[in-house]
């Protein structure tokens, strides 16, 4: 659905037993996998996983030669989490999954070192890894996230200044572990991020996967959530404001692989300035032994001037029908300029009802972080978007 | 003492069809403390006069004028005649998602008197309110209008007016869509603000139900864009019975 007018909201539920055929737009679990970026045909950009992307403005990331090396990194103290390099043919790597596409891939191929953030111990503690300064020329990186089993913590992956990044990020989130990954791209507006995450949620273990898509040219952060054992549960959000020239995206795919797992995914953004642009995908794939699966996602856009694109795309494949619910809705609405009279009409100057609407927009998300400090630094963030119109 | 003038004005609204003129040369003067009802008949034009006041940006004037106190409201700005003391409320108020009525009321009343209310008296007055206009105090944490119903919207619009003491308010069709119970707290909050505030009222209703409640001083008659008939409350007793035909063939000898 492409949509750059008037509110086009679009509702699905789909319940267990619901009639009527449900026509997945392809089979996610089916889609070619492999670490090898020689693998990988050449883009075209006509790819469906490619189609939305300005694929000419990063080949260099999808076919070029990468630096490989450490980037670099500040992390702030916690007490129970650790940071450290691991080489690339760790036990520790490739838990979470595999790459579907080519610039997950060239960056799988090309790294170095991953950096590997261990979080243990079950009280919550909140850990901001910054990478900074990694240049103009083309990189490549790997993370690798792991939460022990019962163990609870906040991580923040923060990107500043200058990138040309592509990455995987691998989550695993152990057996009862209570994990919030936050993505947090503030990059310069000439950077370019591409990212992979990759999660794996053990037995009864819950992760709150947060991408926060404001600064860079191009920034594509697709989270891939694994439910791969009973009871475990995802909350996938996501915030975005994409100013003009700017191209924000992201591919949220959520596979439910056991019994009784339970996803939300709520994407959120806002569109300003003259070729402000944002994608959003959302996969959901309930697979055959999901029985009692809880699910369900959402993408809003706020249109807030002329000349933005908003493309939202929800995909449900359910292949049993002994599931508890599943649902996705997708709206794009334009700035209401009735909405701004009614708020004037009350005596607020129209930059701040502007503010006040967008924010209320936005709030949703930034109020599920959980983390009072970030999310009072994310408004202020946003604020600072709002200005610079 | 307080005086809104409309004088001679027109106003065209741009459609697909081209441009319309809607009004046709409306005066009227409200002054403090009066209370005018306008009634007329569907399409006549009285939402374009309320929404003219208030300056919405779909509706140009094209002739005349409105001052308030003898400034021009014309060339102020929707927000800065809502701090000049006007106030209107919607036929039908907008819904603001993300924006609950607590920080929405708490922004408006900061705006219009130019500082932040102080805490514990407005948050007496606020519950104050709406204890008279009979609204639960969930509504408070809910967003502007999000799934109101028709009459809470209608209470919403009131308790506005009840807080933002304007000078002079327009109220159209504020009755419409509301039971008897309804609109029994709605026209208690009106004349509350009313003796309250010496607040002039501009009352734009179809039907003279609210006329029992609200107790107009003057009452004008609105058809094809203009006042084709005014006078005192006894008019509104005759357009109970005799409805707006007699000014419909009048009108159709003016086009
Ligand atoms: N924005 C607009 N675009 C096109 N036509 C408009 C617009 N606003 C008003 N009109 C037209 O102007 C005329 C007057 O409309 P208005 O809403 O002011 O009438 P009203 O007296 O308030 O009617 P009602 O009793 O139904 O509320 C109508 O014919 C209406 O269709
Ligand atoms: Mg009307």
């Amino acid at each position: 659905m492409q949509s750059t007018a008037l509110p086009t909201p679009e509702q699905h539920g789909i319940r267990a037993h619901s009639d009527g055929p449900i026509v997945p737009v392809q089979t996610r679990s089916e889609r070619f996998r492999s670490t090898d970026v020689a693998d990988f045909a050449p883009i075209t950009g006509r790819e469906h996983e490619w189609k939305y992307s300005p694929v000419a403005a990063f080949a260099d990331l999808t076919s070029g030669e990468l630096d490989g090396s450490r980037v670099e990194v500040e992390a702030t103290d916690a007490t129970g989490v650790s940071l450290s390099w691991i080489p690339r043919d760790d036990a520790r790597v490739g838990r979470a999954g595999t790459p579907e596409e080519r610039a997950s891939a060239n960056a799988w191929s090309s790294f170095g070192e991953a950096l590997l953030v261990e979080v243990a111990g079950e009280e919550a503690k909140t850990v901001t890894v910054t990478r900074s300064g990694l240049g103009t020329a083309p990189r490549a990186a790997h993370t690798v996230i792991e939460a022990a089993p019962f163990s609870q913590a906040l991580v923040v992956l923060r990107g500043i200044g200058d990138a040309r990044l592509t990455e995987n990020v691998e989550v695993v989130v152990g057996e009862g572990a209570n994990l919030t990954v936050v993505s947090l791209q503030e990059w310069t507006d000439e950077s370019v991020h591409l990212a992979s995450h990759f999660a794996r949620i053990g037995r009864d273990a819950k992760l709150k996967h947060i991408v926060v898509s404001l600064g860079g040219k191009v920034v594509r952060v697709n989270p891939s959530t694994h439910l791969a054992e009973q009871g475990a549960d995802v909350e996938a959000l996501g915030l975005y404001f994409s100013d003009a020239g700017q191209h924000l995206e992201q591919q949220v795919f959520v596979h439910h692989d056991a019994p009784h797992t339970r996803s939300r995914v709520t994407y959120k953004g806002a569109l300003q300035g003259e070729g402000a642009r944002s994608v959003w995908i959302g996969d959901v794939l309930i697979g055959n032994t999901a029985t009692g699966t809880d699910s369900y996602e959402q993408n809003r856009n706020l249109v807030l001037t002329d000349g933005t694109r908003a493309d939202s795309v929800p995909n449900l494949e359910i292949e049993t029908g002994d599931i508890e619910g599943a649902g996705h809705a997708s709206a794009t609405g334009r700035f209401d300029d009735e909405q701004l009279f009614y708020l004037q009409a009350r005596g607020i100057p129209e930059d701040e009802a502007r503010r006040l609407v967008v924010r209320g927009f936005l709030a949703e998300v930034v109020q599920q972080i959980g983390d009072a400090e970030l999310e009072e630094r994310l408004i202020r963030a946003l604020e600072a978007e709002l200005q610079g119109s | 003492m307080s005086v809104l003038e409309i004088k001679n004005l027109h106003v065209n609204v741009e459609t697909d069809q081209g441009t319309r003129e809607i009004l046709r040369g409306v005066d009227l003067t409200i002054r403090e403390g009066e209370i005018h009802a306008i009634m007329g008949p569907n399409g006549s034009g009285k939402s374009t006069l309320a929404y003219t006041i208030a300056g919405h940006p779909k509706y140009t004037v094209v002739e005349g004028e409105i001052l308030l106190d003898g400034e021009n409201v014309l060339e102020m700005s929707v927000d800065e005649r809502a701090r000049a003391g006007m106030f209107l409320a919607m036929q039908y108020p907008v819904e603001i998602p993300g924006v609950t009525v607590t920080n929405f009321l708490r922004t408006a009343k900061t705006a219009i008197d130019g500082e932040a209310p102080s805490i514990r008296t407005w948050l007496k007055d606020v519950r104050g309110a709406m204890t008279n206009l009979k609204m639960d105090s969930a509504f408070a944490e809910r967003n502007v209008n999000e799934g109101f119903s028709g009459g809470e919207k209608k209470r919403n619009e009131i308790l506005q007016l009840e807080l933002l003491k304007p000078k002079f308010a327009v109220l159209d069709e504020t009755d419409s869509g509301l039971d008897v119970d309804a609109l029994k707290v709605v026209s208690e909050g009106v004349n509350r603000a009313h003796a309250n505030t010496g607040l002039g009222i501009l009352l734009i209703t179809h039907y003279t139900r609210i006329l029992r409640y609200i107790k107009p001083d003057f009452v004008h008659v609105f058809v094809a864009g203009k006042i084709a008939e005014q006078g005192g409350p006894e008019l509104a007793d005759r357009l109970e019975e005799e409805g707006y035909d007699r000014y419909h063939v009048a009108e159709s000898a003016t086009q």
